[in-house]
């Protein structure tokens, strides 16, 4: 992988698909374990779904923003869409004894739980949501440059 | 890999044997119907066999619950079988594991019916 990639992409659940591919694919070339590769795909996804869903809510005249940066300790995600914003004080508990059995509102949650650092934040144009995998063992990163 | 599920019959009670990914879109959307489907027609005592599905975010999890309350509030009974370990632990870090009815042996889930 190059030190940056950047996609733009339509607001459909291809799009979805092709983030978490990528993510994946990523994250393994990056020397990922394998569950962390699996954290960092799924929180991908997460934000994916929520871009194009909640975000864009599927408007095919707005885009879904993906790009992957690697840093010296670890793996930078940002993606963002051109919806209307996102009210995290709106955003339930999905732990707490009355929201356990609500059918959505975990999406943010997992992310919070497989990434070191999410943060999520207005953009010029929507939202823009940014996860963070540092690395934890010794063959993460820059495997080219250590040979 | 997109999820597909078959159903079989045993001593009164449905097997769903899921198998893919349970995902935002035609997974979620397949086994919503699927246990639609199964209740509409009267079969109350549903176990989903998960042993083969390897993958399931959010929305999938959002399926399982709505699953597992649509059958409860239409007086049936819901259980999950052979969890893999990424549903496993996911059922696990949102606390879900210990509200639905979780199995490791078809045959005493079977009999667990009331």
């Amino acid at each position: 992988m190059e030190q940056q990639v950047s996609y733009t992409l339509d607001s459909t659940l291809e799009t979805v698909d092709h983030a978490e591919e990528s993510a994946t694919r990523i994250a393994t070339e990056l020397g990922f374990g394998e569950e962390e590769v699996m954290q960092i795909s799924m929180a991908v996804r997460e934000a994916a779904v929520n871009a194009v869903l909640h975000g864009n809510k599927y408007a095919p005249d707005k885009k879904v923003t993906l790009a992957f940066e690697r840093t010296a300790d670890g793996l930078v995600i940002t993606i963002r869409d051109e919806g209307k914003g996102i009210d995290l004080s709106g955003i339930p508990n999905p732990l707490a004894p009355e929201n356990l059995l609500k059918t959505s509102g975990r999406g943010i949650f997992l992310m919070r739980s497989f990434m070191d650092v999410v943060e999520i934040r207005p953009s010029p144009t929507g939202t823009e949501v940014k996860l963070i995998k540092h690395v934890h063992g010794p063959s993460v990163g820059n495997k080219e440059r250590s040979q | 890999m997109s999820m597909k599920l078959s159903t079989r019959q045993v001593d009164g009670v449905t097997i769903v044997d899921c198998s893919g990914r349970i995902t935002l879109g035609e997974g979620s959307v397949t086994l919503r119907d699927t246990v639609r489907d199964l209740l509409s027609k009267g079969n109350k005592k549903i176990i989903l066999n998960l042993a083969e599905v390897n993958y399931i975010d959010s929305s999938g999890i959002g399926e399982l619950v709505s699953a597992f309350t649509t059958t409860k509030n239409q007086g049936g009974e819901l259980k999950l079988l052979h969890l893999t370990k990424k549903v496993h632990d996911l059922l696990q870090i949102t606390k879900l594991y210990t509200v639905f009815d979780v199995k490791d042996d078809e045959t005493a889930a079977i009999k667990g019916f009331k």
